[in-house]
Order: C-alpha cells, then sequence, then structure tokens
C-alpha cells in the first residue's frame, strides 16, 4: 500500500478519534481506561490490511463505535446476527454505530470473510 | 530512450508518468488468450504474443480472458485502470484470427456503481469479439446484493448469475462464488448452485471438454487470504468422470497454474492492478511496484498442457 495514502488515513483516523475523546470527556472524569476497555462514549476501530483493529473491542453499553476504513479496497462491517451492517466503506469513509444493548457482538466483512472481529458491551 | 518516453508528469513521486505507466502495463500483458486444439486447452499471455508460433494459437476454438478490471480504482496502485483495460483490449484486437468470445472473470467494477459499469461496458465494445461472457467478483455485488450486476449480466443465468453454454463441443460453465460469504470462510457456491451444477453436467458425455470459469479460485492457492472456495470440493467431485477440465478463476491479480488429476486450475492477471504472492505481504491488496519490476509482477508464465488418452502431459513454457 502507498505508504503516503496510509499515512494520511491515518491521521484522518486519530483526529477523528481525538475528536471524539475531546467531545466525550465534557463533564466526565479523566480516568484512564484500561486497555481494550474504554469508558469513553465514542470509540474507533481502524480497517487497515484487511483487519479490524482492535479486534476486540470491550465498551459499555450506549458507546458508539466508528470504524474508518484505511486500506486501498473497499471493505464492510457486517455483525454476524445482522444487528448492523455498514454499507461498502470506500478508502477513508467510516461508519458508526451505537451499542446499547449488553452482548457479544462478532462481526466480519461481507467482501472478505476471512475478516473477523468482535465487540462485547458490557 | 526517446523523448516522448521521458517522464513529464510525476504526480506520484514515483519517476513515472502515466504515458510510462501505459508503456509498462502494455508492455507487461494484461490478458489471456485460450485455445482449444483436440480438446486440451492451451493458454498463453497477451503480453507474450509477439514471440507465439502463429500456428499455436490455431485450434478448433480460441478466446480470451481478461480479469479484475475493477473500474473506478484511482490509488496509486494504478491511477488509470481505464487505460490499462484499453491497453488490453488493444491486445485483443490484434490477435491474429478473432477470439470467439472474451470471458470475464469478474471485479468487472471497484464500487458495483452504475457509472463503472457503463464504462467497462463502452470499453468492451472495442474489443473485436462477437460475445462476451462475466461471472460477478465480490466488487460488483457489493452494493444491493448484485441486483446492478444481474439487470447487466444476468439474462439467461439462474441464481445470483450462475449459467453455461456450449461453443464448438466444448461445455463452458460459468459459477458465482462470492454471494452470501459467511464470517470467517472463504468463497462459497452454496447449495442451489451446486445443484443446478450437477443436474448441468449430467447430460454431457465424459469425453466433453469442460471449461469452468468462477472470479475467487476453486483451488486452495492460499485460504489465509481467503484465496479459495470453501464448498468447491463438491463442485470438483461432479467434474472426475471428465477426461478434460479447465478452470479458470481471477481474484488474486496474478496467474498461477496447477494440475490436480484431471483438472487444471489457471488464474489470471488484472488489468488494474498486481497483488503480492500468497504470503509475501502483511495482507492481500493493490501493490505499487516500481516500473522496472512490473514485468516479474504481473510478467505471464504461460502454460501448454497436452492431455494424451489417459495421463496427463504438462508442458510448463515460460514466453515471457
Amino acid at each position: 500500500m502507498n505508504r503516503k495514502i496510509r499515512i494520511l488515513g491515518m491521521g484522518i483516523f486519530l483526529v477523528a478519534l481525538f475528536t471524539h475523546a475531546a467531545n466525550s470527556r465534557k463533564g466526565t472524569s479523566a480516568a484512564v481506561a484500561p486497555p481494550q476497555m474504554t469508558n469513553e462514549m465514542s470509540v474507533g476501530v481502524k480497517i487497515d490490511n484487511f483487519s479490524f483493529s482492535p479486534p476486540n473491542l470491550e465498551i459499555k453499553a450506549g458507546t458508539t463505535v466508528t470504524w474508518t476504513n484505511a486500506d486501498d479496497i473497499p471493505h464492510t462491517v457486517v455483525s454476524n446476527d445482522k444487528a448492523f451492517k455498514s454499507k461498502v466503506l470506500d478508502t477513508d469513509q467510516r461508519f458508526s454505530f451505537t451499542f446499547d444493548k449488553p452482548g457479544t457482538y462478532p462481526y466480519f466483512c461481507s467482501l472478505h470473510p476471512k475478516m473477523t472481529a468482535k465487540v462485547v458491551v458490557q | 530512450m526517446k523523448k516522448e518516453d521521458l517522464i513529464q508528469f510525476d504526480h506520484n513521486e514515483d519517476g513515472i508518468d502515466r504515458r510510462g505507466f501505459l508503456k509498462c502495463m502494455a508492455w507487461a500483458g494484461t490478458g489471456t488468450l485460450c485455445v482449444m486444439k483436440g480438446g486440451v486447452l492451451n493458454s498463453y499471455s497477451l503480453g507474450s504474443l509477439s514471440k507465439l508460433d502463429p500456428g499455436a494459437a490455431m485450434g478448433e476454438l480460441s478466446f480470451v480472458q481478461i480479469s479484475d478490471s475493477h473500474m473506478g480504482f484511482n490509488k496509486p496502485a494504478n491511477p488509470d485502470v481505464i487505460g490499462t483495460l484499453k491497453a488490453a483490449i488493444d491486445k485483443i484486437n490484434a490477435l491474429p484470427g478473432s477470439p470467439a468470445f472474451l470471458l470475464h472473470t469478474g471485479d468487472i467494477t471497484h464500487l458495483s456503481k452504475p457509472e463503472e459499469f457503463d464504462n467497462v461496458q463502452q470499453i468492451l465494445k472495442a474489443a473485436k469479439v462477437k460475445e462476451a461472457f462475466y461471472v460477478p467478483g465480490e466488487h460488483d455485488v457489493a452494493i444491493d446484493e448484485g441486483r446492478e450486476y444481474l439487470e447487466r449480466y444476468g439474462k439467461g443465468t439462474k441464481g445470483a448469475g450462475w449459467h453455461s453454454f456450449d461453443k464448438n463441443g466444448v461445455h463452458f460453465v460459468g459459477l458465482v462464488n462470492v454471494v452470501n460469504l459467511k464470517a470467517g470462510g472463504l468463497g462459497t457456491l452454496g447449495h442451489d448452485q451446486l445443484e443446478w451444477l450437477e443436474n448441468d453436467l449430467k447430460a454431457k458425455r465424459s469425453s466433453t471438454p469442460i471449461v469452468v470459469f468462477a472470479h475467487i479460485p476453486l483451488w486452495s492457492v492460499y485460504p489465509e487470504w481467503g484465496w479459495g472456495t470453501d464448498d468447491s470440493a463438491e463442485a470438483l467431485s461432479y467434474l472426475k468422470r471428465f477426461g478434460s477440465v479447465t478452470v479458470l478463476n481471477g481474484h488474486i491479480h496474478q496467474t498461477m497454474q496447477k494440475v490436480e488429476g484431471n483438472v487444471t486450475f489457471h488464474t489470471a492477471a488484472s488489468t488494474a492492478f498486481p497483488q503480492p504472492a500468497p504470503g509475501t505481504a502483511d495482507s492481500p491488496g493493490p501493490m505499487k511496484v516500481p516500473a522496472e519490476e512490473l514485468r516479474s509482477v504481473l510478467g505471464v508464465t504461460s502454460v501448454n498442457f497436452v492431455r494424451g488418452q489417459k495421463a496427463l502431459a504438462v508442458v510448463d513454457s515460460n514466453l515471457s
């Protein structure tokens, strides 16, 4: 993949992540979340090199997860039980879903089904 | 070097402009000529035809395969997929003797957009072939569960677009293994299509040469990257009794051949961009290569295979 594009994609992703974090911090304590677990109400998942990162995301109910495609190839975000399903995401396009109910949500890319990951909502 | 070959606009700072890029792509070869001779299919890279004995291209039936045109792709690995598809068509039109038809083994478009399908249709009009046959790639059914694809190419097909036809005594079967894919899995044919295939082949004599074409490889090229089809073994079991079976695939954007029993598998290069060899990168995906390396990445090794009455003799001949 072209390094310039990848860096650009990463930059957009980080800016998006920072913006989400900044917005959600208003009125909340600055508690540091442990790895894989976050108290933020908005978190990001990056799609890069045909994989979801992080592959196992743990969040609190009510959190909005935003997937950003940093690959040069389109991908989708589809939950195994169809609880959520994105449109096709071209490079740098995003999909968001708010998880209101606790549970485990395995999902995959319907174009490249080897790409699997999950969101655990507590 | 001619003056017009010198770089004029280096937009990507890669030392190669559009004109230079097209020259490299045109030279590297972007399609396959298939010649059926005595019930045996021989394939030749369109990039190597100048070295081909004209007699070799003569047979009872010849056709061309192109694949993975990814119309709409515009990333650095190929900023001009229109130009490279046109280059492939130019090569088809330069063939001695017109091929009977063209097979496109999928990923016609990058994002299933109507304008992308329109562009390919427009470009393929220039190809001097009487007919064209298609199977979809996953990029062609990414929107609306493939409705746009079926509206354009679904006439006379079943299900998601599978179909068969006969040409000069050869039976051709186009399969679709890119819909209803399951989490963690590979390409899928599905129960309905397998049932159809079994019935379709029942009426055929074992001496009939069979050519099966589908987007994702029907053999396990590299399952770790999804380069295979979960239920292809069942499809291949219906083909066991036939003496000459050829399977043509795309998807992996590089040429590979394999012989397994009575079946010879081929994958075609992409007209758009190369992908890494299995396991040589973190993941599959568009690979940007320096101009001087394009030949090694896109250059095609052709296989002539000759099937005897009982045994299968395989002769590899590198024409590049």
